[in-house]
């Protein structure tokens, strides 16, 4: 299924829930916070978040700032 | 000792220090070090997922810092809200410094949508921290928010102009019933201890510091310029006044009176 992911898509297996996605992203659960159709996920919900053909998803973490 | 309490919780340091524009993250945190610091902003944004970068987060310590994200980047309430919602999200407490400045030649804060954020973000339970422009009447509007500080602008983000909006920020400070932060603009030691001797609470400083050729022994005299200035503050400064004043006696003269 297709997955748009700030903004760009990507090809994931169905049933893929929000930590495995982190995991092929290379990303870290604990550093980042996930919207999904523009609502947040709670860190505590990323394994059982099963995630739906066309899921807008953003991903978010910290940079430099002011 | 000369405590800030800012929403219940004590600082000993009343200079806070942005993350951004550093050249690398050791250039950051040697700056964060040096500069004795308890208060760090950051920012939030979009990872890119075609080439994650190295966590700056990995480079700031949880135990001497706390950290306070912003909502650079939103353009009117409704953006600034999500951002505070994915920063607490993202596992910070949830402190949040308000920026909503949608005009991106000047970066100033526009004070309409900010008050409507301060509202909504206070009643989630944020403890709310306003960059706002030196207006003393919205300080008061904020306040009365439940903004646990006002952070006015002495110039505009990253110019390093220093406090060009004096006479407005010694309003606010005279009239505040919560801590004074003085955010923006300051691009010197003496910018900010001009501030502190101004009665400011505290002062945040990014720029000046990322952008000098040694950000660390930058941090260290921005430290001296804060604690000179609160302690120059806390000592009372002499009355200003147009004509001379003799440090000696005007008798005594080598030459006989008249």
């Amino acid at each position: 299924m297709q997955l748009k992911i700030n903004g760009k898509t990507l090809e994931v297996k169905d049933g893929c829930n929000i930590e495995a996605l982190l995991q092929q992203l290379g990303l870290k659960a604990d550093r980042v916070a996930v919207e999904r159709n523009r609502n947040i996920v709670m860190r505590s919900d990323f394994d059982t978040t099963v995630l739906q053909n066309n899921d807008q998803i953003e991903i978010v973490n910290f940079v430099g700032g002011g | 000792m000369d405590k800030l309490i800012i929403a219940g919780r004590t600082f000993r340091s009343r200079l806070m220090v942005g993350t951004g524009k550093f050249s690398s993250n050791a250039a950051m945190a040697a700056a964060l070090h040096a500069s004795d610091c308890e208060i760090v902003t950051v920012a939030l944004r979009r990872v890119d997922i075609d080439n994650p970068q190295d966590d700056m987060l990995s480079h700031i310590d949880p135990k001497r810092h706390l950290l306070l994200p912003n909502t650079s980047g939103a353009r009117d309430a409704e953006e600034a809200v999500r951002l505070a919602r994915l920063a607490r999200a993202a596992g910070c407490e949830p402190w949040i410094k308000l920026e909503v400045t949608p005009d991106p030649y000047y970066l100033l804060p526009d004070p309409i949508e900010t008050l409507k954020a301060a509202i909504i973000l206070v009643k989630e339970g944020f403890v709310v921290l306003p960059y706002i422009n030196a207006d003393p009447v919205l300080a008061k509007h904020l306040q009365e928010a439940g903004c646990a500080t006002v952070m006015p602008l002495g110039a505009p983000i990253g110019t390093n102009r220093g406090i060009r909006t004096r006479d407005n920020i010694a309003i606010i400070i005279e009239q505040a019933i919560v801590p004074v932060v003085v955010d923006a603009g300051l691009g010197a030691p003496s910018h900010a201890a001009e501030a502190m001797e101004m009665g400011a609470d505290a002062v945040l400083v990014n720029t000046a510091l990322a952008v000098a050729a040694d950000p660390a022994a930058m941090a260290a005299a921005f430290a001296k310029g804060v604690q000179a200035g609160r302690e120059a503050f806390l000592a009372g400064l002499g009355k200003q006044r147009l004509h001379a004043h003799a440090s000696s006696p005007l008798t005594g003269f080598l030459r006989n009176e008249a």
